[in-house]
């Protein structure tokens, strides 16, 4: 076996304890693609020294037996997770130079099981956003391109980059964010696993802050068994984070190939939407079909409330994001404009050079729903919503053990395709947004191609704690799907 | 529903943000879009539903009330745009 970057992480692992490559070898096949693949946008900022020096230490211990579980892998990182003296960005000109003094907890993770840091991944800015349009610095190109048309595609988002740089072999893996669909979506778009684990799951202590009732961080992956050695790494209860899940992180890794005969798969019907497409579709009824051979009993179930979701999102994670992004105020961190003004000028021109278009479509709506006379008209009826939603999910989960629906209601669009009309754009997260209202587990795995050789993906939905059985039932699918394309290198 | 200009430059003032004033038409036009998309939440009954805070049900976890961090003005001060003698630098506040 030779140091690769297209081999699974597992294999990585693999590779690396049988001593067939060096982690230093690995690295520098890693940074080479990196370099060049700068067309894709997809780092903000590459680590190639960090890279070799975390690959050395890898290397030591591996020779004296005390390999930890990531030892040796190289990975991606979203810039949102602050890297303790490395620059984080969260894609924002108001952050362009910040260095944080801390690790985010997730990250110390990865660290702590001996993974190597390749960079700093581009998202859209503050993970607002469908397509890593948003960005400050840029978007990111997906590495698909369509059969017919050599036209720039949107790896999705928020966690473009992310994506981006596991599709096209850049990183053995990547961290990112979910807050409604922002790891699910460019997983589906890039013929990626991408996984939100259960509200709590992992610490969001150390992540800058979009929707703090909302916000998940979740691996990018090429296969399910890789992500679900990601998702171990980076789980775990933190004190620091109030809402994190006090519960034993499971080793996800030993639920992938867990049989699946018996296990009960809703079909929920309010998922089927107008105008979707027929290849949609036909894959959702194909992987109905795949699950019933492996032995699944399907049922169909209803969830009232889905079409209320995207709404009640666009009330309840705008309004969080304008709190969460009242601390950007030039005073103590990032961006200060207009030094000499008055102090509320300050803050104002601060804020209107440093937040990009969509932040503040989001802040102000965010402000408008929470102010005096709309509160509860707005964002107090959002919470009611939310509640409904929560409930049906908890109702179909009396009858079935988890539920399969598409991920995304098409595959990558042009760049430049969706940006004029901000609620078009929004109905990218038309099958995911409902899973993070819920605080549910939710995976999107790469299940086929489009008439114009574009990925696929379907979601599976789980119970809370439940990743486990998403791992089991996203191998059966992974293996009945046989998904083995790649983007053809063009870069 | 339809917000104006107006409504805007309140609503930009209270989140402490500049929107130029031949900006404001055209963000309320976008605003209105996404508040009228928003209001067909109209539609659901939510009569004596609890409004759902969390996605997680837990309490608040407490700890020990003792320093477990700080001391380090270098640390805190270290991405501060104006910085003096230990200090934040910051335009006047009190006139």
């Amino acid at each position: 076996m030779a140091a690769s970057t297209s081999l699974t992480l597992k294999a990585a692992i693999e590779g690396l304890r049988a001593r067939a490559f060096s982690a230093e070898e690995l690295a520098r096949a890693h940074i080479a693609a990196i370099e060049q693949a700068r067309a894709l946008n997809a780092f903000i900022l590459e680590t190639p020294e960090k890279a070799l020096a975390d690959a050395r230490a890898a290397d030591a211990r591996i020779a004296r037996g005390d390999a930890r579980p990531l030892e040796g892998v190289p990975l991606g990182i979203k810039d949102l997770f602050c890297t303790e003296g490395v620059r984080t960005t969260a894609g924002s000109n108001i952050l362009n130079n910040f260095k944080p003094t801390y690790e985010s907890t997730v990250t110390s993770h990865l660290w702590r099981d001996g993974a190597v840091m390749l960079g700093k991944l581009n998202l859209d800015e503050f993970a607002m956003g469908s397509s890593n349009e948003t960005s400050a610095l840029g978007p990111v190109v997906n590495p698909w391109r369509s059969r017919s048309s050599n036209q720039p595609l949107t790896p999705g988002g928020s966690s473009g980059g992310s994506a981006a740089a596991v599709a096209a072999e850049l990183c053995l893996g990547a961290t990112a964010t979910d807050t409604g669909g922002s790891i699910r979506q460019p997983a589906a778009f890039t013929g990626t696993v991408g996984v939100k684990p259960t509200y709590g799951r992992c610490s969001r202590w150390g992540i800058v802050a979009f929707a703090s009732s909302l916000d998940q961080a979740g691996p990018i992956a090429r296969s399910v068994e890789d992500a679900a050695i990601l998702l171990t790494s980076m789980a775990g209860h933190d004190p620091k984070d109030s809402t994190s899940l006090d519960v034993e992180t499971p080793d996800f890794a030993s639920f992938v190939g867990r049989p699946v005969k018996g296990l009960r798969i809703g079909v929920p019907k309010e998922y089927r939407v107008d105008g979707m497409p027929a290849e949609i579709e036909a894959l959702w009824a194909a992987g109905i079909e795949w699950l019933k051979d492996a032995g699944c009993e399907i049922i169909d179930v209803s969830l009232p409330h889905t079409r209320f979701a995207l709404p009640a999102y666009y009330i309840i994670a705008p309004a969080e994001a304008s709190s969460n992004l009242a601390r950007y105020d030039g005073m103590r961190y990032g961006l200060r404009v207009d030094e000499a003004a008055p102090l509320r000028d300050v803050y104002e021109a601060t804020r209107a050079e440093g937040f990009g278009t969509e932040v503040q479509r989001r802040i102000l709506i965010g402000t408008y729903v929470l102010s005096h006379g709309y509160y509860d008209a707005y964002y107090l009826k959002a919470q009611r919503v939310r509640r409904r939603i929560a409930d049906d999910f908890a109702s179909a989960f009396d009858r079935v053990d988890a539920l399969l629906t598409p991920t995304a209601p098409s595959a990558a669009f042009g760049l430049g395709d969706r940006t004029s009309d901000p609620v078009a754009m929004y109905l990218n997260d038309i099958f995911t947004v409902t899973v993070n209202l819920a605080g549910l587990p939710g995976m999107s795995i790469p299940a086929g191609l489009d008439a114009h050789g574009l990925p696929l993906g379907l979601q599976l939905i789980g119970r809370p704690r439940d990743e486990g059985r998403l791992f089991s039932l996203g191998h059966a699918l992974e293996q009945a799907a046989a998904f083995t394309a790649k983007p053809e290198r063009w870069w | 529903m339809a917000i104006d200009a107006a409504t805007v430059k309140k609503v930009a003032g209270l989140a402490r943000l500049r929107v130029a004033d031949d900006r404001l038409a055209a963000m309320a036009d976008e605003l209105s879009t996404i508040l009228t998309w928003i209001e067909q939440l109209n539609e659901v009954d939510t009569e004596g539903v609890e409004p759902m805070t969390s996605a997680v049900e837990a309490k608040l976890p407490r700890r020990e009330d003792v320093v477990t961090d700080g001391g380090d003005a270098e640390r805190v001060l270290s991405n501060a745009p104006k910085r003096d003698k230990g200090f934040f630098v910051v335009p006047k506040v009190v006139e």
